[in-house]
């Protein structure tokens, strides 16, 4: 149930997001929407690790290591995740630097006004 | 109009994908293959507390080598996006107003209770919820601390290039002297494991996870300091 509801969370966290980069034209909007999606995918990929009535994969006096394996929810989603979001501050910051870079050149943040790319 | 609406359609249909997937979602009832493996092998071969810890620093301890090189690129790369153009040191056009008294005694209490924070948060990596990652953003949060309470200070980037470097180059001596004295590359057995649940357990994963926490700190640290040197004045 619990992971259900993160899950459904997770997911629509990933839509808004998605529909804040695709109709806002304003660059700093976008990587705003951009970061919002990037929390959805997190959170729908720690929501599959997730498994009921199991605890935290650290192993203490309330978990002896030989009982881990029928008690503690799965790690590997988790290590992903911490990967996840490292590299998700990374690219945030170069879209940043990169934005600074535009307005620079065309003293506007309207992503109208960057016809380079269009076609 | 025509644009509105087909964004409209393609958020439908993902979220059809998604309504799809959440239905037919049955949660595991026992841990997959992998996932077993690390919870009944780590305490023992491992000696870590944290299993997370266990699998991201010497599981898939190269993914992690990895993860720090890409954020090296990262912090490169904006520094060297940034550089360009207005790298004169100019004066303020305006004379900025002092912060404030809350602000500036607020920051001189704070700061060492965050950096110890953060030393304290990759240290013990190996036993709590935490690691390197962590604690290196904690201590990039103490840097823009230092910041907001004067916008004009400006950090040594050969100290942070330093302290960068050196903890890489670190990382990766102890992953050879994995391959010459233990199992395999980044193996943490190359110190004894200890007794388990102690600070000085699990072998060479508190340091390892100290120098990323410090490799990771300067380099958030110096994305920081890059985009705060582009503010106008």
């Amino acid at each position: 149930m619990l992971a259900t509801i993160a899950m459904i969370t997770g997911f629509l966290l990933i839509l808004i997001g998605l529909y804040g980069a695709l109709s806002n034209r304003n660059i700093l909007r976008m990587i705003v929407a951009f970061t919002v999606a990037n929390t959805g995918v997190n959170l729908v990929l720690v929501a599959v690790g997730y498994m009921n009535g199991r605890t935290a994969p650290i192993l203490n006096d309330a978990i002896a290591a030989g009982e881990a394996i029928s008690r503690i929810i799965d790690p590997v989603p988790q290590a992903l995740v911490l990967t996840a979001i490292v590299i998700g501050v990374g690219i945030t910051a170069l879209m940043l630097a990169y934005t600074y870079k535009l307005y620079q050149t065309r003293g506007s943040l309207d992503i109208a006004r960057h016809t380079e790319l269009k076609w | 109009m025509i644009k509105r609406f087909t964004v409209m359609l393609l958020l439908a249909g993902l979220g059809a994908i998604f309504a799809g997937l959440i239905q037919n979602y049955v949660p595991d009832e026992e841990l997959n293959l992998t996932a077993a493996y690390y919870a009944a092998h780590t305490a023992k071969d491992i000696g870590a507390a944290n299993i997370v810890t266990a699998i991201i620093v010497t599981y898939r301890g190269l993914d992690t080598l990895g993860e720090v090189t890409v954020l090296f690129l990262t912090a490169a790369i904006i520094g060297l996006v940034l550089s360009q153009g207005n790298r004169q040191q100019q004066q303020p056009q305006r004379k900025l107003p002092p912060p404030g008294e809350l602000l500036v005694t607020g920051t001189r209490l704070l700061l060492p209770l965050i950096l110890l924070f953060g030393a304290y948060v990759f240290t013990h990596g190996h036993l709590t919820p935490g690691g390197g990652f962590q604690g290196g953003a904690i201590i990039a949060s103490a840097m823009l601390l230092l910041l907001l309470s004067n916008p004009l200070k400006r950090f040594s980037h050969r100290l942070i290039t330093v302290v960068e470097s050196a903890s890489g180059l670190a990382f990766v001596i102890i992953g050879l002297l994995g391959m010459v004295w233990a199992g395999g590359f980044l193996d943490n057995r190359i110190l004894s494991t200890g007794t388990f649940g102690e600070l000085f357990s699990a072998g060479a994963i508190p340091i390892i996870y100290a120098l990323v926490g410090l490799k990771v700190g300067a380099e958030f640290s110096s994305m920081l300091v890059s985009l705060s040197e582009t503010e106008e004045l």
